[in-house]
């Protein structure tokens, strides 16, 4: 199954890559990695997701634990939590149909075109990944020119936080 | 306050974090540093001949004291030849400081002469490393890197200083700190103690117990917490091949090595046990053969002071992580303040069952190989002899293969920290270089460092570092001429095809290359002067001796597991099976 971790740790040198590091090493694949600053400047929030089962995710989990960079991991889907993405794609959008369907679809989708020229436009949506890619096959046959993805973000619901 | 240079202010927080010695080789990123280590003398420095010998020796010094060992390189190839020493130490959770000069900070990425990304190049071998930018740094960093190597489970710390930040022009004020705090590092200390006592519980309960410790009885100065634990249930222990001397060899709770060329009895032992007491040993491939076999009746207590390594393999049905020391000194009070003893008569018919196994294919209790004479030196003869002449008192290195397996097999380690062997890694090259390090740590003990003609040429540049430094080390050289454990394994799973495993005229005359360096060379041919030349060569304390033994060519180390089998599925000979 499809697992959220939420990683706090060190904002300092070669940190991500003892991460990202540490997946290769152990034969786990990476599916979404995104990673900032958080409000204090001195951590990360780092967030990927990974397929799993238990076993591998407890394992994962004590692994990460182990760097020595790492003051919090957790498993974010073994609770209740709320899972974000963005996406921004670009549509090829040259005749008036396509592009009254398109906007059709944004508005459905509750997505914001965010950048228009006579032959593209430019789509902006968030969601959970189910949605994102629910989206890009609802426009895929209008042509799609490029499409990023910022990779999973999550938070536990209720009064759970991460914080050092 | 003091104004220092980089350079000195790296040696002087050394001196300050207990360094006495380092092992290293200089090169151009690293001259500040040695010029350093000129200015003072607090800290010696010795010289070896290839960086992975400077990592091994402190690796060997570390495992010989338990203090964390010391090398220096400098970058680019002092660096990445420092590799295999630090992944060796990794896998057998060994403290190291291994401190890598860098090329200067604003030639770093340009693919500057001899720059190699260091920390990430060591990044997957090491518990931690540092790039420090800037002199301010080094004192703290060389605390916080000493504190990771020793603290939690142990292993190498890298810490990489570009040549500017050493330089002599820049000065700055020197602090050691008084402590190390890390918001994102407390290693665990206590297990839970409701987990001890669920432990305790399991063990008072069990009618077929087998104690199976490794490296973290050693690692954790926990051997006598072990024996008490094991003397107060009179249940039988076995050792990791990483474990031995962390229970006493000859003891008669013994019942020798397990997994891959243990012996029968503790193989066969652990395949039955009810509930199997782990400590400080991690379920490796080595020890439980085909892990869907592995012991289908016990209860796994396992005990271990890295979560990652508990339920990694094997599941653990109560797990504690902890010291082993702490865990085990809770085990005995909990086990004293219970009402419940162990159940003597159970226990008895479990040590009738295993005193059977060991008696029909025991090593010890019954010779499992053809005796030597004239031309023929068995190489088990030779452990047997090695221990004899050492009183089992020397510390003994080794390098990886028959040899290895023969010591382990052999030698009865009666306390911890004189078995000193590359494990995990199973490093060939390793031996010598340890060897140094024991012996720079213990020069009045006997240091015999038991190798192979294989194992001995990947590291025999050391024989010249031991001439300069004073240390007359013992190489006990069981030379078959072969790669030994190559052509077992192709005798037993290629039809004895030996590609590759034998060297035909070209092997060195070892004596005379001993000669060569300065040392004594001994060359041994008939069994009945193996012991006289053995006694010899110890004779002499203040000489390097290095006794070429011409062994059995075709002897195979057994007991081992069959592949895909459980621990019980063993070849006992090349004609026996259980």
């Amino acid at each position: 199954m499809k697992r959220i971790i939420s990683i706090l740790l060190e904002n300092e040198f070669g940190a991500l890559s003892r991460v990202v590091g540490l997946f290769a090493q152990r034969g786990y694949n990476i599916d979404t990695l995104t990673v900032a600053p958080t409000d204090d400047g001195t951590l990360s929030r780092l967030t990927l997701t990974t397929q799993g089962d238990d076993k591998m995710a407890e394992q994962i989990v004590k692994q990460l634990h182990k760097l020595i960079d790492t003051l919090k991991v957790v498993d974010l889907t073994v609770g209740p939590h709320i899972e974000r993405e963005l996406l921004l794609v670009k549509v090829k959008a040259t005749d008036s149909d396509v592009r009254t369907e398109l906007k059709n679809c944004v508005e459905i989708f509750r997505g914001h075109i965010i950048d228009v020229t006579p032959s593209t436009y430019t789509v902006q949506l968030a969601g959970d990944s189910d949605k994102l890619d629910a989206f890009i096959e609802a426009v895929a046959h209008m042509g799609i020119m490029e499409v990023v993805r910022s990779g999973v973000l999550g938070i536990s619901r209720g009064d759970k936080f991460i914080r050092v | 306050m003091e104004l220092l240079s980089g350079g000195d202010i790296l040696i002087r927080a050394l001196r300050d974090v207990g360094v006495k010695h380092i092992w290293g080789y200089p090169g151009g990123a690293a001259l500040h540093i040695y010029d350093a280590i000129y200015r003072q003398e607090d800290v010696v420095h010795l010289l070896v001949r290839h960086e992975q010998a400077a990592v091994h020796a402190a690796d060997g010094f570390s495992r010989a004291t338990g203090e964390v060992g010391t090398a220096l390189v400098t970058s680019g190839p002092g660096a990445t030849n420092a590799i295999t020493g630090i992944a060796t130490a990794y896998m057998d959770s060994i403290p190291l400081v291994v401190i890598s000069g860098q090329v200067p900070s604003n030639k770093i990425g340009q693919d500057a002469f001899q720059e190699t990304d260091m920390v990430g190049v060591s990044r997957p071998i090491v518990k931690h490393s540092f790039l420090v930018t800037k002199p301010e740094d080094i004192a703290a960093t060389i605390a916080k890197a000493y504190y990771i190597a020793r603290t939690g489970r142990p292993g190498p710390v890298v810490v990489d200083i570009p040549k500017d930040v050493t330089g002599p022009n820049y000065k700055v004020p020197y602090e050691f700190p008084s402590e190390v705090k890390m918001r994102s590092y407390q290693p665990s200390d206590k297990g839970h103690r409701g987990q001890i006592k669920r432990a305790v519980k399991a063990l008072l309960d069990a009618k077929r117990p087998v104690i199976y410790t490794g490296g973290g009885i050693v690692i954790d100065n926990a051997a006598e917490h072990l024996i008490a634990v094991a003397r107060k249930l009179n249940y039988p222990v076995t050792n990791t091949l990483m474990g031995l001397g962390g229970y006493p060899g000859t003891d008669r709770q013994f019942i020798g090595m397990l997994g891959m060329h243990g012996t029968f009895e503790a193989n066969t032992a652990m395949h039955h046990a009810d509930v199997i007491f782990a400590v400080g040993a991690r379920f490796d491939d080595r020890v439980t053969n085909e892990l869907e076999k592995f012991c289908p009746l016990a209860t796994i207590i396992h005990v271990d002071i890295d979560p990652t390594s508990v339920s990694k393999n094997i599941v653990a049905d109560i797990p504690i992580v902890g010291t082993c020391t702490s865990v085990l000194k809770e085990v005995l009070s909990f086990i004293e303040e219970s009402d419940k003893a162990p159940d003597s008569e159970a226990i008895n018919q479990w040590w009738q069952q295993i005193d059977e196994w060991r008696a029909k294919h025991g090593i010890y209790t019954a010779s499992r190989y053809e005796p030597s004479g004239g031309d023929l030196i068995k190489p088990q003869d030779v452990i047997k002899t090695l221990y004899k002449v050492t009183k089992g008192e020397a510390i003994v290195t080794s390098d990886v293969g028959q040899h290895q397996m023969f010591a382990a097999q052999y030698y009865l380690f009666d306390k911890p920290r004189r078995w000193i062997n590359s494990g995990g890694l199973g490093t060939m090259g390793f031996g010598l270089p340890a060897a140094m390090g024991a012996k720079l740590a213990f020069p009045d003990t006997d240091v015999a460092c038991v190798t192979g003609e294989g194992s001995i040429q990947m590291c025999i540049q050391e024989l010249s570092a031991c001439s300069q430094h004073n240390l007359p080390v013992k190489i006990i050289n069981l030379n078959n001429a072969a790669l030994g454990m190559v052509r077992q394994w192709q005798d037993m799973q290629y039809n004895g095809r030996y590609s590759q495993s034998v060297y035909e005229e070209s092997l060195p005359d070892f004596v005379a290359l001993a000669e060569a360096y300065g040392h004594v060379g001994i060359k041994v041919t008939k069994f009945d002067e193996l012991e006289e030349k053995m006694r010899e060569c110890f004779a002499m304390k203040d000489r390097l001796v290095f006794m070429d033994i011409h062994v059995d060519r075709s002897e195979h180390v057994y007991p081992m597991h069959m592949p895909g089998g459980s621990m019980r599925d063993l070849w006992l000979s090349k004609t026996e099976r259980t």
